[in-house]
């Protein structure tokens, strides 16, 4: 019933698209149709692949850098007060930066490599992670940490096992987030210079005016993102068990 | 061969003077109490008289401001379960052990003997949102056993639950402390638990709670809350609050 409700917003989205497209006042070079970008991905779909793997692999290293880092980072913050009062205002400062204006700074320092493109869908992704596994830590209820201190826990055992699993919720809800903007993450990437890839395949698409092309790209962007939702909103029906809001009680 | 809940009779644990303050707020004054080792000692009081105060401070998570005390290693059940929901229950009643640096699976097998005495063997590998208020509450006190702490301080231990549960949870609770004798010291509201369970009741008086009745219940065992002699005592702890 859910996926029936989904698949007819998209068809619906779709006929509108359509319909728009077919208007005599829009021009063909501003708005591809949903068939014109259908056929682009028929014809140029070796093409669109090379380049998406290439823009799935630093999508995918980035927000491996930025889980590991950013769950670090939150576990350290938490467990030393004044770190987490030292370090707060530079993690909020760090989503402030604009990354589009960054991004070719990273370029011009560390070349056309994966590397920069994986700093920066990290240095994107590394905010909500951090943030929200933070606030879980501290969501703990204060009387089952009572509790855990009359029966001689460590701090470590607390953390264990009582914080980290009761942040396990909000951990992925930072990841959910983070998943679906490392892939705008990684176009601004490739934007700022790269050799390949589906941001810098869109970009000369634009600059050669094959917008059917463009759409076939974003298309596929959009299916890289809601993919990785998807992986993650499974991952934590599968960890967080308990926590299942449709699960019988 | 001694059972994994064994544990060494109480020498004493004592109350002299005790007075314990919030900021202006006095919880507790001047406070003398003696507890005897394996016997269930319960403090009645109006809401707000310190009773949970009382427990805090001799679980060791406050200290008196006035006075002095003798403490024993203690475990604390609070007033809600506080069941953790992912762990199964055998994995919520092992963690006193795993606390103690057990490891997690060695902790759950010597948890498992526990279960089985208290028939609470099916429910092992149910988690607490399947079970009921009653079933998590007799976790919750295997949790506490399993500490091998010689005193038990129960917090209103059945003070969530609707009135029958509360009744078929009393009889559970002196049935297993008849098997597993401790030191306890047993917080409630309820006086007619507090009849049904204590070998002495202890009365404390509205904000600044001090003692003002201590008297023993000689009832033979198991009880029945019907009966003179049930009444005559229940009269007697009432009259000393009302007083």
């Amino acid at each position: 019933m859910r996926i029936a409700l989904a698949l007819t917003l998209v068809c619906l989205f779709v006929l509108a698209w359509q319909g728009v497209a077919s208007l005599d006042s829009v021009d063909d070079l501003t708005l591809a149709s949903p068939v014109e970008t259908v056929e682009a991905l028929n014809d140029d779909w070796g093409l669109l692949m090379d380049n998406a793997r290439v823009t799935l692999v630093e999508v995918v290293l980035g927000l491996a850098v930025s889980v590991v880092a950013g769950m670090a980072f939150a576990v350290s913050m938490h467990l030393l007060r004044p770190l987490r009062d030292a370090a707060y205002p530079l993690l909020v400062g760090s989503q402030a930066i604009p990354i589009v204006v960054l991004a070719p700074l990273f370029v011009l320092a560390f070349g056309y490599g994966i590397g920069p493109k994986l700093a920066i869908v990290a240095l994107i992704c590394f905010f909500p992670i951090t943030v929200n596994l933070l606030d879980g830590l501290r969501s703990a209820p204060p009387d089952l940490l009572k509790l855990m201190r009359s029966m001689g826990a460590s701090r470590l055992r607390t953390l264990r096992s009582v914080e980290l699993p009761a942040a396990l919720p909000s951990l992925f809800s930072g990841l959910k987030i983070a998943a679906t903007v490392s892939v705008i993450g990684a176009v601004f990437a490739e934007w700022a210079g790269a050799d390949e890839g589906l941001g810098r395949l869109v970009l000369l698409g634009n600059n050669q005016l094959q917008t059917p092309r463009v759409y076939a790209g974003i298309v596929i962007l959009t299916v890289m993102a809601v993919g990785l939702f998807a992986l993650t909103a499974l991952a934590e029906r599968v960890a967080v068990p308990w926590n299942r809001k449709d699960a019988p009680a | 061969m001694p059972t994994e809940t064994e544990a060494p009779v109480t020498e004493s644990l004592s109350f002299r003077e005790v007075t314990r303050r919030y900021g202006a707020l006095t919880a507790l004054e001047r406070i003398d109490l003696d507890l005897r080792p394996r016997e269930l000692t319960a403090v009645v009081g109006p809401s707000g008289c310190g009773k949970s105060t009382l427990l805090e401070l001799v679980a060791g998570l406050q200290e008196p401001d006035e006075g002095e005390m003798r403490r024993e290693p203690s475990a604390y059940m609070p007033q809600s379960d506080l069941l953790l929901p992912w762990r199964d229950a055998l994995g919520n009643a092992a963690l006193a052990l795993e606390c103690q640096g057990v490891p997690r699976a060695e902790a759950r097998r010597r948890a498992v003997p526990l279960f089985e005495r208290f028939g609470l063997t099916e429910f092992e590998h149910v988690r607490p949102a399947a079970l009921s208020g009653g079933m998590r509450q007799r976790v919750a006190f295997l949790r506490t056993l399993l500490q091998g702490r010689p005193v038990l301080l129960l917090d209103e231990p059945f003070g969530a639950l609707d009135a029958i549960t509360r009744a078929d949870l009393r009889e559970w609770l002196a049935g297993a402390l008849a098997e597993e004798p401790r030191t306890v010291l047993l917080v409630t509201h309820d006086v007619e638990e507090a009849v049904f369970l204590a070998d002495r009741i202890v009365v404390l008086s509205p904000r600044p709670g001090r003692v003002i009745a201590d008297f023993p219940v000689d009832l033979p065992r198991p009880r029945s809350v019907t009966g003179m002699a049930f009444a005559e005592h229940k009269a007697r702890a009432l009259e000393a609050l009302e007083a």
